[in-house]
């Protein structure tokens, strides 16, 4: 076990912080984590349950797998098809419902699909395989951004024109104002994505939380930086403040990845996107821009328009919003299971509904 | 997507032009791109994405929240409980 983990899962440390909570809690708060790490996290410790019964946590829609719109699946889905591609994608995108199949249904049907861990190794098979096309599914959010950037970059020095990227990466702080300036949201509080803020660090929020009196803590994704972030965050609400604070001050540095944020905005440029289950958002996404556009997959093979379908049953959308609790939607457990999911919140392994199926179902389907 | 735990230098090299380094994460050995953190060196944690390292892991402050929790830890023993309030 490395020096660094044993620490922040510690049961005996996560006490005390929870007593520390009890201490400074007297009103009852609704705060959001907007990072599906952390919501799985929450739910697979059972922190939920050992808080103080004032604080509700709702699920945010910080995953990515979850968020990215159906159209682009379907598109990933056509492309994969192709016989000259191998289409290289991260692992849990392959079972993520399109209008009709996924990538897995493609692969058993002759598709080369492959699964990769990072951009480079599509960028390798690239170079191994000349007279084939390599697309790689780019989604994320400003944590991927950087390796999807630099892949782009390092294709185009190597000359490498058998390489695109299907890209659709979605960006938090914007998703964060849409859900404030909503007039369902009854979120008093963020937990900020450490790992996004380590990335893009902390002047978008600072701005968001001045303009919406808001209070937001960066955190970091073990239980303990969670329940601290927490701490953090309901001092502020119990004393009326509103700022910025950072819990995952071992990562997240004010100005972030001075280099990665560069890198992002040489290859890619902020476009209004659409979010699955939550719809279109003002200068949400990333495109690559014009310059790298022989890169860029949609261009290269066409961006026909698609008819797309979503479940009629699933409610994913609002459970992303925070607005519902896995637990409320009717399929749950029933229809909807990780074999086969209705809604890409029951996929991923950072979305709230199998979360819910992996760490809740007996509790949920007794009531 | 989205890695918690830290990963440890063990080896750092170039390839196709580009930085990378091989990390241990307690016994696994992974290989990364370390053209985002240029000032890491042998021995120092790092947080990656998609592989990618992004930030270099701040001892200091990382030694900080361990000596309050060390704290935290030697009271709650006392108190000999766990989260929730079974005996430990
Ligand atoms: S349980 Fe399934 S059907 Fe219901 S919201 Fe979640 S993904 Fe959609």
């Amino acid at each position: 076990m490395i020096k660094y983990l044993s620490e922040y899962r510690d049961p005996v440390n996560a006490k005390k912080i929870l007593a520390q909570i009890r201490k400074v809690v007297t009103r009852p708060w609704v705060i959001m984590e907007v990072c599906g790490g952390q919501t799985h996290a929450i739910v697979r410790s059972g922190m939920d349950q050992a808080l103080p019964a004032e604080i509700d946590l709702v699920h945010g829609p910080g995953c990515p797998v979850c968020v990215t719109p159906l159209e682009t699946i379907d598109r990933a889905l056509a492309i994969a098809a192709k016989p000259e591609v191998i289409f290289c994608s991260f692992g849990d995108m392959l079972r993520v419902p399109g209008s009709g199949k996924d990538l897995l249904t493609v692969r058993s049907a002759g598709g080369d699909v492959r699964i990769v861990y990072s951009p480079l190794e599509a960028l390798e098979l690239a170079r191994q395989n000349p007279e084939r096309q390599v697309v790689f599914l780019a989604i994320g959010f400003e944590t991927t951004a950087p390796g999807n950037a630099m892949a782009i970059v390092q294709a185009e020095r190597e000359g490498l024109h058998n390489f695109s990227e299907l890209a659709c990466h979605v960006l938090v702080p914007p998703a964060i104002t849409a859900l404030l300036g909503s007039p369902e949201n009854r979120v008093q509080g963020y937990l900020a994505a450490g790992h996004v803020c380590t990335v893009m660090g902390l002047t978008e929020y600072e701005e968001i939380s001045r303009r919406y009196k808001v209070p937001i803590v960066a955190t970091g994704l073990e239980p303990n930086d969670i329940l601290e972030g927490l701490l953090m965050l309901v001092r502020q609400l119990e004393a009326g403040r509103f700022e910025v604070e950072n819990q995952y001050k071992r990562s997240v540095r004010h100005q972030g990845n001075v280099l990665a944020r560069q890198m992002v905005s040489e290859v890619f440029e902020v476009v209004d996107q659409k979010w699955r289950g939550i719809g279109e958002l003002p200068a949400s996404g990333l495109r690559i821009r014009q310059r790298f556009a022989v890169f860029d997959a949609a261009r290269k093979f066409g961006c026909e328009s698609l008819q797309v379908e979503e479940s009629k049953i699933c409610i994913s959308g609002v459970v992303l919003q925070g607005l519902k609790k896995p637990g409320d939607c009717p399929a749950f457990g029933r229809e909807c299971k990780p074999e086969h999911p209705l809604g890409a919140t029951m996929v991923s392994g950072e979305g709230a509904c199998s979360a819910y199926y992996k760490y809740k179902l007996p509790i949920i389907l007794s009531v | 997507m989205c890695l918690a735990v830290p990963g440890k230098v063990i080896e750092i090299f170039e390839e196709a032009g580009l930085k990378m380094g091989r990390l241990d994460y307690g016994g696994t050995v992974n290989k990364v791109c370390l053209e985002y953190v240029p000032e890491i060196e042998l021995g120092q944690y790092t947080v990656v994405h998609a592989g990618f390292a992004l930030s270099v892991i701040d001892e200091e402050e990382a030694q900080k929240s361990f000596e309050a929790w060390r704290e935290f830890k030697e009271s709650a023993a006392r108190a000999g409980m766990d989260v929730f309030g079974k005996p430990l």
